[in-house]
């Protein structure tokens, strides 16, 4: 195939994988509607029947009803499953759409289409270990939102790289930042979770379903203990590595790298609070929140509002408004020349 | 629960804790109270969060040392916030008073929690795993059985699966009727590491910031040209408060060539990659020459010292000759790129010493040259339309009289002085301008010379920098990674195994489990214990029910 075909290949791949996820959202929707009804059901029966139908009630659920949604939350998985498959061989082949082929996250596009495999490949990983099958809805809703912005928002071009990102760095670096990304953002769903399951007291719904706060904190935390090292691997081992390489520091606190400091800082405010009296819980889970928020606000907002960054993706305005050398380089050596270096901005 | 458990679920982060101030307070008490207060979890966790917070302005207000252009912008945009946000130092966060509070403040809050948890953990791994508490069967992942052996065989076999499963064990047969059993103290280890870690990352990068420079100058190709690694000769240097120039390796270099590949086709035509700046280097005086591609992402280390090839343009040779004749200006000027695409450049030849008027020439090259329409096809702007110089062009403007090079006060070589400079007109009162290509000459008038565009040479930005402690800082980042992996995936646990004779002749064995880290799977230790009771049953087989009791 031509390179231009493996462009197309990889963007119906990105729409096949984003409809299975969504038909997937619907099996875990229709699993959620089911065992509504049935709880209703459970809580009349339990009221006409003193001694029956306590509050979780919802979880175990009664034999008539369970099989649909069984079948439903079942096939909810399958879909998944199956869309995580499609989303892999999407992504294969928008690198082999690049001329030379190289890893597909040189965009914001790539970028997030990427995060989100990672994302729904954990799920797809952790329920073959661990019971967490009930993060399903959350899962696919937010993969198909986040796939939905990439389409809508952030579609690029396959272009060549340029030179600063044309490193063996580009592989590690981001490869990793991607990981810790998409546990980072699962532990954010179970966190919030846990803060939601914590307030209510609902016997229907969603959060019926949901595990008790204590497990959905240690999964939450299970999320983070894994993100965490990675992204430490990421920011402040291989970012500062390839820093160096490329523009002559290993730290030149450009905003991009600013965030991903203090996402790193709040992530480890959050471990602590974990073994700290008064804490625990649910001040915990706000930090994770927060880190998540910052993590975020550094992948799209760095991008778009800031001019200055080395890592902005603001292509297009930057060239334009300012002077620029060709090269990618640290700003402040150019300075004394009356220089601002802004081109060739690594996209990563 | 009995109070037992908190005791034994005490992990050593939680010993400090802020505590009240005491009532009775001599300057001793207040300072142990207030050094408890610094070296308690919470105030490290506020410091922390206080640090993500302090990082924040620098990222939205424009930093001197990151861009002193923007820098200068925004004064000139707000001239009244620009005097507070100064006494503020926001335009240097992290170089300011404030954040270096911070992290100083947080480092010895680390130490102070760090060394206690230095010698408590050397006791414990000297001491043995801790008795058994009086009712195992009160701890949360418990369980026992009755068996018709004698309570020290069961005892003695219990001391042998857990040490078989890399326990450090604690049995002395007829002693007691227990077995204890820990393992699990890489966990502690690995977080004492990683805290330590961090304070080697922290020397590491103040070493460098201290003791470091980064220099940047602008190199005109050719053999002709070349630097040598002295103070004099960068265009800008900026050195660590405690630099001291003897450091600076002896090196020399010059560019002979310079390739770059501009893409053509395709989405990104235009952009210019596969920069290679062919070097011939010295590493020091007589020294023999090396070669060396110098590239983006592939910098060139001398000693301790890293070139880095981080721009590039073009310098227009150019030849000045004044009124009397006499050649007073010639050779390569660089001209600075004002656009990253088109390479349309900005520069400035003066020759103070034409007689018999000074000569100043300000403008712009075009290194592909065309005249820009608008969108009904009129001629606009001369522009440039590609990086590459297929069809350079240069139209300067010409000022005469002082160039206030006279007085010897500094002054930059890319900005014509104007202030007592009068730009040359045409007879009809439009300014002169000439436009030349390779070759080309124009004649100045009112007799004052003529100027000739020789050809186009190249120049390079190169970066030198030395960043003493890089390695001690990597080092500290991979140790902190490794100290983390053991915090967070290494499970400290307990486990006792207690055998009694009861009344009725029977053995009762109870075995207990007890999970010291954060995180551990319920599903994890009900399976251990549960293979730890399977193997002390395992030779007896049959005959011994088993209670489980609920994890709570």
């Amino acid at each position: 195939m031509t390179d231009a075909q493996w462009e197309v290949f990889s963007y119906q791949g990105v729409i096949a994988a984003a409809v299975l996820y969504f038909l997937a959202m619907l099996a875990y929707f229709f699993e959620l509607a089911t065992l509504r009804t049935s709880a209703k059901e459970e809580v009349a029966v339990g009221a006409a029947a003193p001694g029956g139908g306590s509050g979780t009630t919802a979880v175990e659920q009664p034999a008539g009803t369970s099989r649909r949604s069984e079948v439903a939350g079942r096939l909810g998985l399958v879909l998944t499953a199956f869309a995580v498959m499609v989303h892999f061989v999407a992504l294969v082949a928008r690198g082999l759409a690049a001329d030379p082929n190289r890893v597909p996250w040189g965009n914001m596009y790539e970028f997030t289409i990427a995060g989100t495999f990672v994302v729904a490949l954990i799920f797809v990983l952790s329920t073959l270990r661990l019971d967490i099958e009930w993060l399903g809805p959350l899962v696919t809703t937010f993969v198909v939102a986040a796939l939905m912005a990439a389409f809508l928002g952030l579609d690029d071009a396959v272009l060549p790289l340029p030179d600063a990102l044309n490193s063996p760095w580009l592989v590690i670096h981001v490869v990793s930042a991607v990981i810790s990304t998409g546990a980072f953002t699962l532990g954010a769903l179970l966190s919030g979770l846990y803060l939601a399951k914590s307030r209510s007291s609902a016997t229907t719904g969603y959060l019926a379903r949901v595990p008790e706060p204590k497990v959905l904190d240690r999964l939450a935390y299970r999320m983070h203990a894994f993100g965490f090292p990675v992204w430490t691997f990421a920011v402040l081992i291989t970012g500062p590595i390839w820093a160096h390489q490329a523009w002559g520091a290993y730290w030149n606190w450009d905003p991009k790298e600013v965030w991903a400091f203090i996402t790193w800082v709040v992530y480890a405010a959050y471990l602590h609070a974990r073994a700290t009296a008064g804490w625990r819980g649910r001040n915990a889970a706000v930090l994770a929140l927060v880190g998540a928020a910052t993590l975020w606000f550094n992948f799209i907002g760095i991008n778009f509002f800031s001019s200055s960054s080395q890592h902005s993706y603001a292509e297009g305005a930057a060239p334009e408004t300012s002077v620029v050398l060709g090269l990618a380089g640290p700003v402040e050596t150019t300075q004394e020349v009356g220089v601002v270096v802004g081109a060739d901005h690594p996209r990563a | 629960m009995t109070d037992l458990q908190p005791d034994l679920r005490q992990r050593p982060s939680d010993d400090r804790q802020a505590t009240a101030l005491p009532n009775d307070l001599t300057a001793r008490e207040l300072g142990r109270w207030a050094w408890r207060q610094l070296t308690s979890m919470r105030t490290a966790l506020v410091l922390l969060l206080l640090l993500a917070l302090a990082s924040i302005p620098g990222s939205v207000i424009p930093q001197e040392n990151i861009d002193s252009l923007a820098v200068s912008q925004w004064r000139d945009n707000h001239p009244r916030l620009a005097p507070t946000w100064d006494r503020l130092d926001l335009f240097n966060v992290y170089g300011s008073v404030w954040f270096s509070a911070i992290y100083i403040l947080l480092m010895i809050s680390l130490v102070g929690c760090i060394i206690p948890r230095l010698f408590v953990y050397a006791r414990a791994l000297r001491a043995r795993p801790p008795k058994a508490p009086r009712h195992l069967s009160r701890l949360p992942e418990s369980t026992s059985y009755t068996t018709d052996e004698d309570p020290d065989a069961v005892l003695a076999r219990a001391a042998r699966v857990v040490r078989g499963r890399r326990f450090r064990v604690h049995y002395v047969a007829g002693e007691s009727d227990a077995v204890a059993a820990e393992r699990g103290h890489l966990r502690e280890a690995g977080n004492l590491v990683f805290h330590l870690a961090v304070i080697v990352v922290l020397v590491g990068v103040a070493a460098g910031s201290l003791f470091g420079y980064k220099g940047g100058v602008i190199l005109l190709n050719g053999d002709d040209y070349g630097f040598s690694n002295n103070l004099t000769q960068y265009d800008d240097f900026a050195p660590g408060a405690l630099f001291d120039p003897d450091v600076m390796e002896p090196f020399s270099f010059s560019i002979t060539d310079f390739d770059v590949d501009w893409l053509t086709e395709g989405k990104r035509a235009g952009m210019a990659r596969e920069f290679v700046a062919s070097l011939d280097y010295r590493t020091e005086p007589g020294g023999a020459t090396k070669s060396y591609d110098l590239k983006v992402n592939h910098p060139l280390s001398i000693g301790g010292t890293d070139v880095f090839l981080i721009g590039h343009g073009y310098a227009p040779v150019i030849t000045i000759r004044d009124g009397e004749g006499e050649v007073t200006k010639s050779g390569p000027v660089v001209f600075l790129p004002t656009n990253a695409q088109t390479f349309e450049s900005f520069g400035v030849v003066k020759a103070p010493f034409a007689r018999p008027e000074q000569i100043g020439l300000e403008g712009a090259l075009y290194p592909t040259f065309a005249m820009g329409r608008d969108a009904d096809g009129n001629l606009t702007m001369p522009a440039s339309v590609w990086g590459d110089a297929l069809d350079p062009l240069i139209s300067m403007s010409l000022w005469t009289g002082d160039l206030g090079l006279q007085d010897g006060s500094a002054s930059s070589v890319y900005v014509l002085d104007k202030a007592g400079a009068t730009q040359v007109t045409k007879p009809n009162g439009q300014p002169f301008r000439m436009d030349l290509r390779p070759g080309e000459s124009a004649t100045l008038p009112d007799g004052l010379g003529s100027v000739t565009f020789e050809g186009l040479q190249r120049w390079n930005k190169i970066q030198i920098s030395r960043t003493p402690g890089k390695l001690v800082a990597l080092t500290g980042v991979v140790l902190a990674l490794l100290g983390l992996l053991g915090s967070l995936f290494v499970r400290p646990r307990r486990m006792w195994v207690r055998a009694r004779r009861q009344d009725d002749g029977t053995t009762l064995v109870e075995v207990a489990r007890l999970d010291r880290s954060s995180g551990g799977d319920p599903e994890d230790g009900a399976a251990e214990l549960a293979e730890v009771v399977a193997a002390l049953q395992d030779p007896t087989g049959g005959s011994s029910t088993i209670t489980k009791e609920d994890e709570s």
